[in-house]
């Protein structure tokens, strides 16, 4: 390992170049932030990654805390510092630099049919994060259950989406799943 | 020569769809200290279980007023087409608009810091008692459902899109699926292709 540059100095540059790509939020960039620390590096499971993505989902916040979750597990706090950072600066500066100009981008007919084109690429992306984290959560046929019922809270009702967590936890706990 | 002079050019009436400023007197407008936003966007931060996004349009429009609905749509439609997380765009774009780039640094820092601290906290405290059977079951069932929220913000943000134009929709959200999910490729090389993808088929869906 001592060769190797250290977990924090990997994990910086992957997340300032995702920060940038993050179009759709960090959920769109998630398969991606998987396939780096599970399957390219080891660092963790499959099954550690969709947990600690619980834990983030679980905090009352912007979802992006599965950075932080990250940089946290792979490097302590200052990881979780220096991945929250990462991923949130690039992009910042974006919205910054844009937000002060859009009004010179107001009906150019390109900006339409870009925004047409990426929507359902969003989609597909969004739906690939929950794909891969279900596959990592799976355990049989009771995981799929509560994976089938979380989706349809969001999907179909307007109940908190907290509350898919809270009957799963207890559930969990309780030992019927 | 260009005249300098703005009373040049000869000022257009309003028309009377874009005549808004007309029948509404301009309201005062609001202008939040460095503080006003650091403080406003830790509240909705702290609040929003699940997500941000509800708490911070209500502290935005409702509560502290600083936009309207409308600004409030369009800044979000902004934000949404940039990279990064909605409210923490968000929250850089309100910022900015009020105190320059001393306000987006505010307003990052209050959405951003409390959630980043607490999300530490609770996965130290998971990872510590993992090993106890009861807290792993109880993880493992919390993350199939949280993977379930995922898939079905996938599922709601999709049916907009596919009934707008399904021909466009549907093959470019599976095809995207397939390489992202399926086939595992490097996100830059995914949005490369499926962008260049999507734009194209957009392209030709609009000048037909």
């Amino acid at each position: 390992m001592s060769n190797t540059p250290s977990p924090l100095a990997q994990v910086a540059p992957q997340f300032l170049l995702l920060s940038v790509l993050a179009i759709g939020g960090v959920n769109a960039v998630t398969p991606e932030i998987q396939r780096q620390v599970v399957d390219l590096r080891h660092w963790m499971s499959a099954r550690e990654f969709s947990e600690l993505f619980a834990v983030a989902q679980a905090t009352p916040g912007p979802n992006m805390l599965i950075a932080t979750v990250v940089g946290w597990r792979v490097a302590g706090v200052l990881g979780a510092v220096v991945a929250t950072l990462c991923m949130c600066g690039p992009s910042s500066l974006i919205v910054y630099v844009v937000t002060r100009a859009w009004d010179r981008f107001k009906g150019r007919p390109w900006r339409q049919i870009v925004q047409d084109g990426m929507a359902p690429v969003v989609v597909g992306l969004i739906a690939s994060s929950g794909w891969i984290l279900a596959k990592g959560a799976d355990a049989g046929w009771k995981t799929a259950v509560l994976t089938a019922g979380g989706a349809l809270l969001v999907w179909r009702t307007r109940l908190n989406p907290l509350w898919a967590l809270g009957v799963a936890a207890a559930l969990g706990v309780a030992g019927v799943v | 020569m260009d005249s300098p002079t703005p009373s040049a050019r000869t000022p257009t009436p309003p028309s009377p769809l874009e005549g808004e400023g007309a029948l509404h007197p301009e309201p005062v407008r609001p202008s939040p200290t460095e503080l006003d936003l650091f403080l406003g966007f830790l509240s909705a931060s702290v609040r929003g279980f699940g997500g941000v996004f509800v708490m911070g349009r209500r502290m935005l429009v409702e509560e502290r007023q600083w936009l309207t609905p409308e600004e409030f749509v369009e800044l979000l439609g902004v934000c949404q087409f940039l990279p990064g997380a909605n409210i923490v765009n968000l929250s850089v774009a309100v910022g900015q608009r009020f105190r320059g780039w001393k306000g987006s640094l505010a307003a990052l820092a209050g959405i951003l810091g409390m959630p980043a601290a607490l999300s530490v906290v609770l996965a130290a405290l998971f990872l510590k008692y993992a090993a106890i059977p009861q807290v792993a079951h109880a993880m493992g069932a919390v993350a199939a459902a949280a993977a379930g929220l995922v898939i079905g913000a996938a599922l709601k943000m999709a049916e907009p899109i596919f009934r707008k134009d399904w021909v466009l929709g549907v093959p470019v959200a599976v095809m995207t699926l397939g390489l992202a999910a399926v086939l595992r490729w490097p996100l830059p090389a995914v949005l490369l292709t499926m962008a260049l993808t999507g734009s194209a088929i957009a392209w030709v869906r609009r000048t037909r």
